[in-house]
C-alpha cells in the first residue's frame, strides 16, 4: 500500500533522509516522532511525491491520487464557503465531494459560512474533510495538532482516528511526543534523517513511548530526558 | 486511440485549469477589494495625470496614449501583486501541487484569471480614460481594443510568472515591479506608438510592425512561462 | 583557496593591461578627427557594453543548463556572471555621458545603446535583488534560474524595440565601432582593448564564484540548516 525503501535526501551539505526505510499497509498508522529539522516533512514530501529522493524508492499504490494530506496549514480559501472549498478540491481529482462528508465531520451546519469564518478547531474539521475528498487511501499527517489546544488536539485526533485513518494507510509525523499516540498503530523515532527506533506500538501507553522518544533521541544516556 | 488519449489529456488539462481560475475569480467576487481598489486606484491615477500636465501648454490628446498605458501598467501591477498571496495564505499552494493535475494547468489557471481581473480593471478604466480627457475612442474602438488585449497578454503573462516566485520573498510588494517593469516597457512602448497613431486617425495597418512585435512578444514569453513556472513551485 | 588566487592574479593583470590600453589609446592612437579627444573613451565604452550584454546570455545559458542538471556551480556561475555584467554595464553608463556631454552637448540622451545598457543594469539589479530576497538555497537557484532565462529572452527584444525608437528620433552620431571607416591603430587599440576587458570579466567571474563557493561552505559549517 505505501512503501518506502532505502530513502536517501539532501540539501545541500544538511542530510534529510538516510536511508529510510518501511511500509503501511491498510488500517496501520505509523507515527513519525522527531525533533526539528530531523527530515520529518521531507519525509512526507516524498512519500507524496513533491521531492524526488535522490536515492531509494517511495511507492503509494495508486500514485497522487491516492494521497490525502492535513498539515498545519489547512489550504483552504479562506474567503469561500465549506462547500465551495470541497467542490473545488474535488474538481482537481474529477470526482465529487462525497454526499456524507459533511455529516460525518459533523459540519452541516457550517457548510454555507465562509472559512474564515470558523474557529481554528473547525477549520482543522474542514481540513480532514478536504484531505477526504477523494476517498484516499493513504492520509499523511504533517504536525496536524499545531495551533489547537490540549482539548481540540483530542477531539482531533479521535475523529481522525474514527473518520480518516480508519481503512488507510496512515503516516503521521510530529515533534511531539504527547499528541497522536492514541491513533498509531506502529512507532518511530527520527533524528537527523534516520529512524533510529521502528517497532509496533504494541500495547505502550502514551508515557512509555515518551519516555522511551526522548531517550532515543538524546543519544540513549538514559539520564538526558529529566523525568516528566 | 492514442489521438482519443491525446485530446482526453488536453481536455482534463483545461477542465483543471479551468476550475483553478474559477476559483481565483470566485475568492475575487467574494471580497471585492482587489477589484474595488484597483478600480479606485486607476481612477486615481488618471487624476493625478489630468493635475500633473499643464493644460495650456500641453493638449489632453498627445498625451493620451500615455496616460492610458501608465494608467494599466500600475493597475495591472496591483492585480498581479494579488494572485500568489491567496495561495499562500493556508498553504493552499502545497495542496494544488499535491493534486493530480499538471503544473502547467494551474498556471494557466492563474493566467486566465489573471488576464479576466486586469481586462475588468482596463474595462472600466477605458471609458473613464475616454471621458476624462474628452478623447473620442468610439470610431477606432475595436482595434483599440485589439491591441489593448495583446499587450495585456504579453505582460500579464511574465507578471503572473513572477508573482509566482516574489510571493514567497520578503518585499514581494516591491520586488515585483522591479523585477517587472523592465519586461512591461517593450510591450508598452509598442502599444502607445500603436494607440497614438489609432488616436490620430491612421488605419490599424500603418502599426502591423508593432502589433508584429507585440504578437511575437506574446507568443515567446507565454511559451517560456508555461515551460518555466514548475521550476518556480516544484523543490 | 587556489580558485580565488587565480582569479585575484587574472583580474590584476587584466587591471595592468587596462592601464597599458590607456597608454595606448591616448600616446600611440591619433586623435579621431571629428570628435577629438572625447572618442578616446571608447576604448573603454565599447567593449564594457559588449560585456554588459555578453554576461546576460551567459547568465542565461548557465540558467537554462542549472534547470535541467541542477548543479549547483552553473548557479554559481550564473550569479557571478550577472555580478560582472553590472560592473560593466556601470561603466558604460558612466562613460557614456562623460562622452555625450562634449559631443551631443548633453548628459543623457535615449541612444538606442545606452538605453539597451540601462535596461540590462535594471535586468541586473534586479536579479541580485531576487536573489538576496530568497533565504532558501534551493528555491534562490531556481528563481534566480527562471528570471535570468527570461531576462537573456527579453534582450533581443529591447535591441528591436530601442532601434526602431531611434529611427523615429534620429540621433546626430551613429556609433559604429566596428566600421570600415576606422584606421588601423584605432581598431588594432580598440580590439586590444576587448581583450583586456574579456581577460576582466573572466577574472572577476572566477573571483565571484570562488567568493560564492566559501560563503556556502561557511553556511553549511555554520547551520543546522533547515529541512
Amino acid at each position: 500500500m505505501l512503501l518506502a525503501d532505502g530513502l536517501q535526501h539532501s540539501f545541500g551539505p544538511v542530510r534529510a533522509l538516510d536511508n529510510v526505510s518501511f511500509t503501511v499497509q491498510p488500517g496501520q498508522t505509523l507515527a513519525v516522532f522527531g525533533p526539528n529539522a530531523a527530515g520529518k516533512t521531507t519525509l512526507l514530501k516524498v512519500l507524496a511525491g513533491l521531492i524526488e529522493p535522490q536515492r531509494g524508492r517511495a511507492h503509494v499504490e495508486g500514485g497522487r491520487r491516492a494521497v490525502g494530506w492535513i498539515g498545519h496549514q489547512p489550504q483552504l480559501y479562506g474567503q469561500l464557503t465549506v462547500r465551495e472549498n470541497l467542490a473545488f478540491w474535488a474538481s482537481l481529482y474529477d470526482v465529487q465531494p462525497p454526499g456524507d462528508l459533511l455529516s460525518r465531520l459533523g459540519l452541516e451546519d457550517y457548510a454555507d459560512r465562509p472559512v474564515r469564518a470558523l474557529s481554528r478547531g473547525l477549520v482543522q474539521r474542514v481540513a480532514i474533510a478536504r484531505a477526504l475528498v477523494h476517498d484516499p487511501r493513504v492520509l499523511l499527517l504533517d504536525e496536524p495538532f499545531t495551533g489547537l489546544d490540549r482539548m481540540a488536539a483530542e477531539a482531533f485526533s479521535r475523529l481522525l482516528a474514527q473518520q480518516a485513518a480508519q481503512g488507510r494507510a496512515t503516516v503521521l509525523v510530529t515533534h511531539n511526543v504527547e499528541e497522536g499516540t492514541e491513533l498509531a498503530t506502529d512507532v518511530a523515532f527520527m533524528r537527523a534523517g534516520r529512524f533510529v527506533h521502528l517497532a509496533p506500538r504494541g500495547g505502550r501507553a502514551a508515557a512509555e513511548i515518551a519516555e522511551a522518544y526522548r531517550r532515543a533521541i538524546s543519544g540513549g544516556g538514559g539520564g538526558g530526558g529529566g523525568g516528566g | 486511440m492514442e489521438g482519443g488519449g491525446a485530446v482526453g489529456a488536453v481536455a482534463e488539462f483545461v477542465r483543471h485549469a479551468w476550475s483553478v481560475a474559477r476559483k481565483d475569480l470566485l475568492v475575487e467576487f467574494r471580497s471585492r477589494t482587489a477589484i474595488l481598489s484597483a478600480v479606485v486606484f486607476t481612477v486615481l491615477v488618471l487624476m493625478v495625470f489630468n493635475f500633473g500636465r499643464d493644460p495650456t501648454a500641453v493638449a489632453a490628446v498627445d498625451l493620451a496614449p500615455s496616460i492610458l498605458w501608465v494608467t494599466f501598467t500600475f493597475a495591472a501591477m496591483l492585480a498581479l501583486n494579488r494572485a500568489f498571496q491567496l495561495e499562500l495564505e493556508n498553504q493552499a499552494l502545497e495542496g494544488l501541487l499535491l493534486a493530480p493535475i499538471s503544473r502547467g494547468s494551474i498556471y494557466l489557471g492563474k493566467l486566465l484569471a489573471n488576464l479576466v481581473f486586469v481586462g475588468a480593471v482596463e474595462a472600466i478604466g477605458l471609458p473613464l480614460f475616454a471621458l476624462f480627457f474628452n478623447v473620442r475612442i468610439l470610431p477606432v474602438i475595436l482595434p483599440l481594443v485589439a491591441v489593448i488585449a495583446l499587450a495585456t497578454v504579453g505582460f500579464v503573462a511574465v507578471g503572473t510568472l513572477f508573482s509566482a516566485m516574489t510571493a514567497r520573498t520578503r518585499f514581494a510588494e516591491l520586488l515585483l515591479p522591479v523585477l517587472l517593469l523592465p519586461f512591461m516597457i517593450p510591450p508598452l512602448i509598442w502599444a502607445v506608438l500603436t494607440t497614438a497613431s489609432l488616436l490620430a486617425g491612421r488605419p490599424l495597418s500603418e502599426a502591423g510592425g508593432w502589433l508584429r512585435l507585440l504578437a511575437a512578444f506574446d507568443i515567446l514569453f507565454v511559451v517560456l512561462a508555461f515551460v518555466l513556472f514548475p521550476a518556480t513551485v516544484s523543490e | 583557496m587556489r580558485l580565488l588566487g587565480a582569479g585575484r592574479w587574472i583580474t590584476a593583470v587584466g587591471l595592468l593591461l587596462l592601464a597599458g590600453v590607456y597608454v595606448r589609446a591616448l600616446a600611440f592612437t591619433p586623435i579621431e578627427r571629428a570628435q577629438g579627444l572625447a572618442q578616446k573613451i571608447f576604448y573603454l565604452h565599447v567593449p564594457a557594453a559588449i560585456w554588459a550584454e555578453a554576461a546576460m546570455v551567459l547568465v542565461g545559458l548557465a540558467s537554462i543548463f542549472y534547470l535541467f542538471l541542477k548543479d549547483p556551480r552553473l548557479d554559481r556561475f550564473a550569479e557571478a556572471s550577472a555580478e560582472a555584467g553590472t560592473v560593466f554595464a556601470a561603466i558604460v553608463l558612466t562613460t557614456g555621458p562623460i562622452w555625450g556631454k562634449p559631443i551631443w552637448g548633453t548628459w543623457w540622451s535615449w541612444d538606442a545603446r545606452l538605453t539597451l545598457t540601462l535596461f540590462l543594469f535594471l535586468l541586473y539589479v534586479g536579479y541580485l535583488l531576487l536573489r538576496s530576497a530568497v533565504a532558501d538555497p534551493g528555491a534562490r537557484a531556481r528563481y534566480a534560474a527562471v528570471l535570468g532565462i527570461c531576462g537573456m529572452c527579453l534582450v533581443p527584444f529591447i535591441h528591436f524595440s530601442v532601434y526602431m525608437f531611434r529611427t523615429l528620433h534620429p540621433m546626430p552620431i551613429v556609433l559604429k565601432p566596428s566600421s570600415p571607416s576606422l584606421p588601423g591603430s584605432m581598431l588594432a587599440t580598440w580590439l586590444f582593448s576587448l581583450g583586456v576587458f574579456t581577460l576582466l570579466y573572466v577574472g572577476f567571474v572566477i573571483q565571484r564564484y570562488a567568493l560564492s563557493y566559501l560563503r556556502e561552505q561557511l553556511e553549511a559549517a555554520g547551520e543546522v540548516g533547515h529541512v
